[in-house]
């Protein structure tokens, strides 16, 4: 990036008077230390958005990318058609950027840890350095991630594949990322859609080529600076034909986050033949046991099987965030392709959950399946929202939904709305659906049994959920399980 | 009836409630290693508010009495700690769980015993070998070991699973309630076979039933009749037969005498 364009960044920033000041206050030290300011006071403004875009020394057309949906944010209106209820949030009062906490602020051992972060690692079964790693402790110290990481990503590379942070892409893969950002996901989408295409703060970026199956599952784990991806994150995946990946998302350690707010944005593209594997293990702080401190949790993520015979499978678990308004979503563009929906999700305490999928069918023979499974107990809320379309090309298109829901207790809810949308005669459709209750009668004779109310508890809930437990990949599905006792701890007798 | 050291099961002066209605009103009986003990009475009497006691359920709230199992505290011990020191109890109305896995419920189960025990845990193939054996003696399909407990099962084939988990279980005092109720002359057999094959020294049983014709194939050592909140009335197999015959009002006549 060369000077003058830095020099009319400024300038912009200028209109804004808390940018203005706080340009004011860095002058004396000129404008490079100017972007190395760690943070942003609170508010949001087109000057925010080129203090992040010139932070990140992002090309023009990004930073226009990221006004122009700025600029179709402020006509929005935040949505208020999902069953969730929190007060209003202002968008003013939060900071849009902060700068990675340095190693000397984090915990240096895990002596410097919360006892309970720690036990509930303990109850996960996390490797000890991979708890510290976790906590924030100062990763260096502990284990050396970055070896790992990097011969994991030389490994890759030699197949061609592209893995790495999305500020990175940007950089290095300005063509790739031009081509492909904002197609599945327009920056006009949704209210926080074209929040996060304003804002966003890093994500992760997978391109595969032609005909290259990636030999192993990609993880935020092994890439470097994962941690610290901020609250507006923007993933975005392209399989390019015949191309296959699988991507696994989050953690099954709860994650400490200060920003209440989440709002990413997840895009998928699979050319002809490709196939996209997509699951997410998601257990942000819910809050404590009367909701507080939560995190909201406002996700779009939507794949296009824009290619003949693609495939894009969303397989997640949902224990975490106080609110959860996230539709893993695909639209079968390409003829033949196939798009599937596996999903958990649990509500405990006061959690509310409004989630659930779309299925746009475009092509002919497209298929779909969507397993979504609710868990709710104590003053948990959960719905399950789901669309299935079929526009007139799609001929002979398919579908099959089931969505069963287990309550705990009598104060949680559960409610389902399938949506269908049909225009093509020869289209089938299947729906089932259904709700029960882990009753004490339940309880009491796996207790009669021999098993104790814990164990009693998991093995119905797992029975319950096997069906997308068996779509992660092994060692995911082990650690899913585990989540799910420890979420759920308490929750009956 | 004694206070006897030999028991493996002493139940003395037990008053429950249900509901917050007293239902059993000072209830004695004592059961020896190795006996079978029959006990009927009316519906509504308490039989299966005593099989809720002696498991540990809720909803039957003692209030007065006590229960020596193997010579400890009953009500000291969670239910499923009840279970591990070989109490069973099979079901009147079994509950149904979509979910689990028949083999996976009864292999569980059988681990915590054997957990319990100090005993290894079976692995997946001894433990089939286990439950197929079983489950020939029932003359019950394989199949039904791969299908939800009791999930869509017939009347029937619930009473007959019940039985199934008790031949694996191999417990120590077996509580039959009900089981004979809904089953015709056919699988009442099979069950009684079940039931007699697993009779030991060393085990014992509770048989609760209405009908009489389930004491034919398994013959009892002791029948009692509950009534009124009590054992009103205790004999050998010969008192279900005249209970048959002359009805429990004949008994209640008696016991209001
Ligand atoms: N949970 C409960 N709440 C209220 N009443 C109950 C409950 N359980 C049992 N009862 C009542 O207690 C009495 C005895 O029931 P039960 O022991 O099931 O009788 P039996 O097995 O001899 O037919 C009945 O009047 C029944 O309605
Ligand atoms: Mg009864």
């Amino acid at each position: 990036m060369n000077a003058p364009e830095q020099i009319e960044r400024t300038d912009k920033a200028a209109l804004n008077p808390e940018i203005d000041d706080l340009t004011k206050r860095d002058y004396e030290w000129g404008f490079v230390t100017d972007i190395e300011q760690d943070s942003l006071p609170p508010g949001l403004d087109e000057g925010v958005i080129q203090f992040i875009s010139a932070k990140k020394n992002e090309p023009e057309w990004m930073l226009e990318w990221r006004l122009k949906a700025y600029r179709h944010w402020l006509k929005m209106t935040e949505p208020t058609w999902a069953l969730v209820d929190y007060p209003p949030i202002d968008y003013q009062a939060i900071s849009y950027y902060a700068a990675p906490k340095s190693a000397d602020d984090a915990p240096k051992s895990l002596d410097e840890v919360d006892p309970e972060l720690l036990e509930t690692y303990e109850k996960l079964g996390i490797p000890l350095e991979e708890r510290a790693a976790l906590a924030g402790v100062a990763v260096d110290a502990v284990f050396d991630s970055v070896s790992v990481a990097t011969t994991f990503k030389d490994k890759l590379a030699d197949l061609g594949i592209i893995f790495c942070s999305f500020s990175e892409a940007v950089q290095e893969h300005p063509e790739l990322v031009k081509k492909y950002l904002g197609t599945v996901v327009p920056t006009t989408d949704n209210y926080f859609a074209a929040l996060n295409s304003a804002v966003f703060s890093d994500g992760s970026f997978v391109f595969v080529p032609k005909g290259v199956r990636c030999p192993m599952e990609l993880s935020t784990y092994f890439r470097i600076n994962a941690a610290n991806t901020g609250q507006f994150e923007r993933t975005l995946i392209v399989a390019e034909e015949g191309a296959y990946v699988s991507y696994l998302e989050g953690c099954t350690a709860p994650m400490r986050d200060e920003n209440q707010l989440h709002a990413a944005v997840v895009e998928l593209v699979a050319l002809d033949d490709a196939e996209i594997k997509y699951s997410t293990v998601q257990n942000w702080y819910p809050g404590d046991k009367d909701g507080k401190g939560g995190i909201y949790n406002f996700v779009t993520k939507r794949g296009a099987c824009r290619g003949d015979r693609s495939k894009i499978s969303w397989t997640q678990v949902e224990t975490g965030s106080a609110i959860t308004w996230k539709y893993p979503s695909c639209i079968l563009q390409g003829d033949d392709s196939i798009g599937e929906f596996y999903s958990v999700a649990l509500t405990n305490n006061r959690q509310q959950a409004d989630t659930g999928t779309k299925m746009i069918h475009i092509g002919k023979n497209t298929r779909s399946t969507i397993i979504s499974k609710g868990i709710s107990a104590g003053h948990g809320q959960q719905t399950y929202r789901g669309a299935v379309k079929m526009l007139r090309g799609a001929e002979n298109a398919r579908n099959f939904s089931q969505c069963d829901s287990l309550l705990m207790g009598d104060k949680c809810g559960a409610h389902t709305f399938p949506y269908i949308d049909v225009k093509n005669p020869t289209a089938h459709l299947e729906h089932e659906a259904s709700t029960s209750k882990i009753g004490e009668d339940q309880i009491f004779y796996l207790n009669q049994r021999g098993l104790d109310t814990e164990d009693a508890v998991n093995l119905i809930v797992n029975g319950f959920c096997k069906e997308v437990f068996r779509e992660l990949p092994m060692e995911f599905a082990v650690e899913a399980q585990k989540l799910l006792s420890v979420s759920l701890e308490g929750a009956v007798g | 009836m004694s206070n006897d050291t030999n028991s493996l099961l002493s139940v003395r002066g037990v008053h429950a409630a249900a509901g917050g209605k007293p239902i059993l009103k000072g209830l004695d009986l004592e059961v020896k290693p190795g006996e079978v003990h029959a006990i009927m009475g009316p519906n509504g009497s308490g039989k299966s508010t005593l099989a809720r006691v002696l498991t540990g359920h809720e909803s039957a709230e003692v209030t007065a009495g006590e229960v020596l199992y193997k010579g400890q505290d009953l009500f000291e011990l969670a239910p499923e700690e009840r279970a591990r020191e070989g109490m069973f109890l099979a079901f009147q109305y079994p509950v149904e769980i979509p979910g689990i896995a028949n083999s996976t419920l009864l292999r569980e189960g059988l681990n915590a015993i054997r957990d319990h025990r100090g005993e290894s845990e079976l692995d997946a193939i001894d433990f089939l070998q286990i439950a197929r054996a079983k489950a020939d003696i029932l003359e019950m399909d394989h199949a039904m070991l791969s299908r939800a407990v009791n999930y869509g099962f017939s009347g029937g084939e619930k009473k007959r699973n019940e039985v199934l988990q008790m031949l694996v279980l191999e417990p120590t005092l077996a509580i039959l309630d009900e089981t004979d109720s809904g089953l015709d002359i056919d699988a009442l057999k099979i069950v009684a076979k079940g039931v007699n094959a697993l009779r030991a020294e060393n085990r014992s049983f509770i048989v609760i039933t209405h009908y009489q014709r389930l004491l034919d194939y398994i013959v009892p050592d002791v029948v009692h009749v509950l009534a009124d909140g009590r054992i009103a009335k205790s004999g050998d197999k010969d008192l279900a037969l005249e209970l048959e015959a002359k009805g429990y009002a004949w008994l209640e006549e008696g016991a209001n005498a």
